[in-house]
């Protein structure tokens, strides 16, 4: 997690060599690509999380570096080596898999020591690590039993224990909370940062979940149909998206069309033809005069008031609909013109008399740094 | 490293060149030295037919004889052996099916552990012998045999029926022993049925016999397809059957092979018989089973 | 499924009846002290006395499993090899002729194989020296070729069932092509092993047309055996040898259900 203090930040250091490089890399199935010129550097320690939607390329990605697949074009790197041309056999790479992939007819502890037995070590020393495995992952008991004799989430351990078992350079995990249920995913989240922490290792995660990005990653790799489209510690993705797509992708967003009317600092104006006003801005925007863009902005980002006043910037609506989700709530409102927008509202009391209600006239307002212009 | 690389892949490919040439050898290559056969001509010799190919002098010389083709075109019996195979193998077929296909139902319709059992029940006896079963059905068809001996028994027939050494023993001997490869697929097609859409055309209005006839059957052509092909491409090239079951009259391709080959000793006209058999028969049925596969897999 | 209750079920049984009606009687009529089918001469064990008396019949009958066993064996391999060739491996040349190859056992006539193979013996006899006559050795590889066909269509259908990821994670954790076939592919698809082999031992066992054009002086099968003695009518003592293999074979089918049972309660524990 990007909060911890052990952790340093060596994507910001130009100088850090990184641990793991895709350069260029493409990759075709029957010529339909299905990863595209993806350029990404990994540093050690990290936790790092590819996310997308199915199709997106993020598993195809994955299994590039694991070696099930080879790139159409470029090149995979591993701590200075180029291993694009290396089998899965021998690279310093374990990967722990969607269905976990447990030998059925071995034993749990069949089933970790193998990777161990192929390194061929001696007997005693196998047991040893087994061992060691097993309790870290806290299934010392189920040693002798088979894999279908145990539930979902003691394979899914198991599975980690035998990924873990050769102490590779990266660990892979493909989806690994997916088959979970709610809270036994938390605290599994809660357990595999632990685990990487103080193992100091490098994970790369792969996952469709964006609340379980955010919750694991160091730093997040969007992907969206072969393309990597932004990669970003996920402070930064959620409040500073490079395009559209990452934005609506993550979390929930408003979007307006707007045109640049003002651009110098400390007077930036947009034209948003939409809402059918002005947007004041704090910073400056990439961007000339008269060219259109997105603007961008959280539904938390937004408040609601009946005086807007003070304001910065203000659209009137009529409250549409309204959605108690228990720790906030969410408001739509229509705009004159038809357009809709999301707001989204902490309940921080039990009881609030003063909310609006369905029907009534409101102003939303925000502040000149609340939203993002984004040019794609 | 290129080297390496080569016998890397070598080693790799051998276990598949391994196979594939000895289906090239005794496979493959039978068929070219029976067709090499086909064109010679039978003699008193061991082996009983003269060689294609000779050396007169300095000069190689090739006898190709299409003679044993022209006699089997012209004679009459062969033409008439290759319907009657067909004719045959396909009556056996349909009964097979009529036979099959309500054990295959009450197969599919049935929960476990009934299902495997029946299933098994079906499987069994094909790995019993299948000349010894055969064999069994002379004792019951025969003359003097159990059908007849029971059928007088009860009074219901004042003469034995000659049933052994005519068509009808052949097509009860061929239902009887290409029963489970009729049972299987079409219980593989049943039990891959959706109920609901039995349920949906129940509660549209439609009765037992027709939901079966609209949505069951045309669901499981697929399986009825692969079970007839099963059936009929073997039972068209069946010796052991005709052989103890039909009578002289009998006339199917494949005893008519064995006997050109044992009887006769005419190794190159037993050889032409097989080749036109190949073509005629083999040869476009094959071409059906890897269409029907392929649509299979199409819709699969 | 509320068919017309009664006709499916009733055809199904006549059906069911039908399969075993001939062998309950072979297995009935072996205890028959008359030769005669119609008529029940009382409970006698004499056919098998006479069964295990007869040296044609036995010579043939240990022939025929040594031959059945051999084979069986040869067309595993043979057929675990052209399997594994057409599911997993990548294209190489000779490719479109084994898949070819390989399915076309199934569906060719007896008669015809048998002949074919003769043939290419005999010519390869005149032109090498080898095989040298016909014999066992020829039995045994004309049932390797047609035994590996159905070995290898059981066997690729499992493949293909087969959890890929299970090899991925193998050669993930460092095992090498072949480590990971033989410490997890064979493993996993053990049981089609276990079954092809029984089904091409079977086949074998019981092959007529093949063994009767492919085989030499002295080298007669069980199935030749029981052929000559059958066409000239009824033989009690082949009904008794019948009854056996029946016993043998429900025995092996009881145990295998039994066996079944076992492990689908063991998964669901």
């Amino acid at each position: 997690m990007s909060s911890s203090p052990l952790l340093v930040k060596n994507w910001l250091d130009p100088e850090a060599k990184p641990f793991i490089e895709f350069r260029g890399v493409t990759k075709l199935f029957d010529g339909i690509p299905a990863v595209r010129d993806v350029n990404l550097s990994i540093y050690q320690n990290e936790l790092f999380c590819l996310l997308g939607g199915s199709g997106s390329g993020k598993t195809t990605l994955l299994r590039m570096l694991a070696g099930f697949d080879s790139p159409t074009e470029g090149s995979v790197w591993i701590d200075g080596v180029d291993i694009t041309q290396v089998p899965a056999y021998e690279r310093p790479v374990n990967m722990m898999f969607q269905s976990y992939a447990l030998f059925p007819h071995m034993t749990v502890f069949d089933n970790v020591a193998y990777g161990l037995k192929r390194d061929g070590l001696p007997k005693a020393q196998i047991a040893e690590r087994v061992a060691e495995l097993l309790e870290l992952v806290r299934l010392s008991a189920y040693a002798k039993r088979k894999p279908d004799q145990l539930s979902g989430g003691q394979r899914q351990r198991v599975a980690l224990a035998r990924a873990l078992a050769k102490r590779p350079k990266v660990l892979l995990l493909d989806e690994p909370l997916g088959a979970l249920d709610k809270n036994l995913r938390e605290d599994t989240q809660l357990e595999l940062i632990k685990i990487q922490e103080s193992l100091g290792m490098t994970f790369i995660v792969v996952t469709h979940d964006q609340e379980e990005a955010m919750t694991l990653a160091t730093r997040i790799g969007v992907m969206d149909e072969g393309y990597l489209v932004q990669t970003d510690e996920p402070h930064t993705i959620y409040e500073y998206p490079n395009s559209t797509y990452v934005a609506d992708f993550i979390g929930d967003i408003n979007l307006f069309e707007c045109v640049v009317t003002e651009n110098d600092a400390g007077n930036l104006v947009l034209s948003a033809p939409q809402l059918e006003t002005t947007i004041e801005l704090d910073d400056p925007v990439v961007g000339a005069v008269n060219q259109t863009l997105w603007y961008a902005i959280r539904p938390e980002k937004m408040r609601l008031t009946r005086d807007p006043s003070t304001a910065v910037n203000a659209l009137k609506g009529v409250v549409h609909e309204i959605a108690y989700l228990g720790d906030f709530s969410v408001y739509w409102i229509d705009l004159a013109n038809g357009f809709r927008v999301r707001i989204s509202r902490p309940n921080i009391s039990r009881m609030d008399d003063f909310a609006e209600a369905w029907g009534e006239e409101v102003w939303i307002t925000w502040d000149g740094s609340a939203g993002v212009v984004l040019s794609q | 490293m290129r080297l390496v690389a080569k016998l890397k892949s070598l080693q790799r490919d051998w276990v598949s060149w391994v196979p594939t040439l000895w289906l090239g050898v005794f496979f493959l290559i039978p068929f070219l030295v029976v067709l090499k056969i086909s064109l010679s001509q039978a003699t008193i010799a061991m082996p009983p037919y003269l060689p294609l190919f000779d050396w007169v002098e300095s000069a190689l010389e090739i006898r190709l004889d299409f003679g044993n083709y022209l006699f089997l075109i012209d004679d009459p019996l062969y033409g008439a052996a290759y319907l009657e195979s067909v004719r045959i193998a396909f009556v056996s077929t349909v009964i097979t099916l009529l036979i099959g296909y309500p054990m295959a139902y009450m197969i599919a319709t049935a929960r476990e552990p009934r299902r495997t059992l029946l299933l098994l029940l079906v499987i069994l006896p094909f790995w019993t012998s299948f000349l010894l079963r055969v064999y069994a059905w002379i004792a019951i068809l025969k003359t003097n045999g159990l059908l007849n001996g029971l059928l007088m028994s009860l009074g219901l027939i004042s003469e034995p029926l000659v049933i052994l050494q005519t068509d009808l023993a052949v097509y009860i001997g061929i239902a009887y022993t290409y029963l489970p490869f009729m049972v299987l697929p079409l219980y593989a097609s049943l039990s891959k049925l959706d109920r609901t859409l039995l349920e949906a055309s129940e509660d549209l209005g439609a009765t037992p016999w027709i939901s079966f006839v609209t949505v069951t059957l045309p669901l499981t052509i697929p399986g009825v397809i692969a079970g007839s092909l099963l059936v009929f491409v073997p039972a068209i090239g069946e010796f052991v059957i005709p052989a103890l079951l039909g009578g002289n009259d009998t006339l199917m391709i494949g005893k008519v092979l064995w006997n050109e080959f044992f009887a006769n000793r005419d190794w190159p006209i037993a050889s032409a018989v097989a080749i036109i058999m190949l073509f005629v028969i083999v040869g476009p049925l094959m071409w059906l089973n890897r269409i029907n596969s392929k649509t299979e897999e199409a819709t699969s | 499924m509320r068919l017309s209750r009664y006709v499916f079920p009733v055809m199904a049984s006549l059906g069911f009846g039908f399969l075993y009606a001939p062998i309950l009687i072979l297995v009935i009529y072996s205890f028959n002290e008359s030769k005669l089918v119609t008529v029940w001469g009382g409970f006698s064990t004499r056919w098998y006395v006479e069964l295990f008396q007869d040296p044609q019949i036995l010579d043939a009958a240990k022939l025929s499993l040594q031959i059945a066993a051999s084979s069986a064996t040869i067309a595993l391999v043979l057929g675990v090899a052209a399997a594994m060739t057409l599911v997993r491996f990548r294209w190489f040349r000779g490719r479109t002729w084994l898949a070819g190859m390989v399915a076309a056992p199934l569906v060719m006539p007896e008669v015809i194989t048998g002949l074919s193979l003769l043939l290419l013996f005999v010519a390869l006899d005149n032109w090498i020296g080898w095989p040298s006559g016909r014999g066992v050795t020829t039995i045994v590889l004309a049932h390797a070729t047609f035994g590996m066909a159905f070995v290898a269509v059981i066997v690729q259908a499992r493949l293909r069932d087969m959890d890929r990821t299970l090899e991925e994670a193998a050669m993930d954790l460092g095992a090498r092509p072949t480590t990971v076939f033989l410490t997890v592919t064979l493993p996993t698809i053990a049981p089609a092993l276990v079954a092809s082999w029984l089904l091409a031992f079977t086949l074998s066992l019981d092959d007529l047309v093949i063994a009767s054009f492919v085989s030499g002086p002295g080298s007669s099968t069980l199935p030749m055996v029981v052929f000559s003695k059958v066409r000239l009518g009824i033989s009690p003592d082949i009904n008794a040898l019948a009854t056996l293999m029946i016993l043998i074979v429900g025995l092996g089918g009881v145990f295998g259900f039994w066996q079944m049972r076992r492990s689908t309660h063991r998964r669901s524990a």
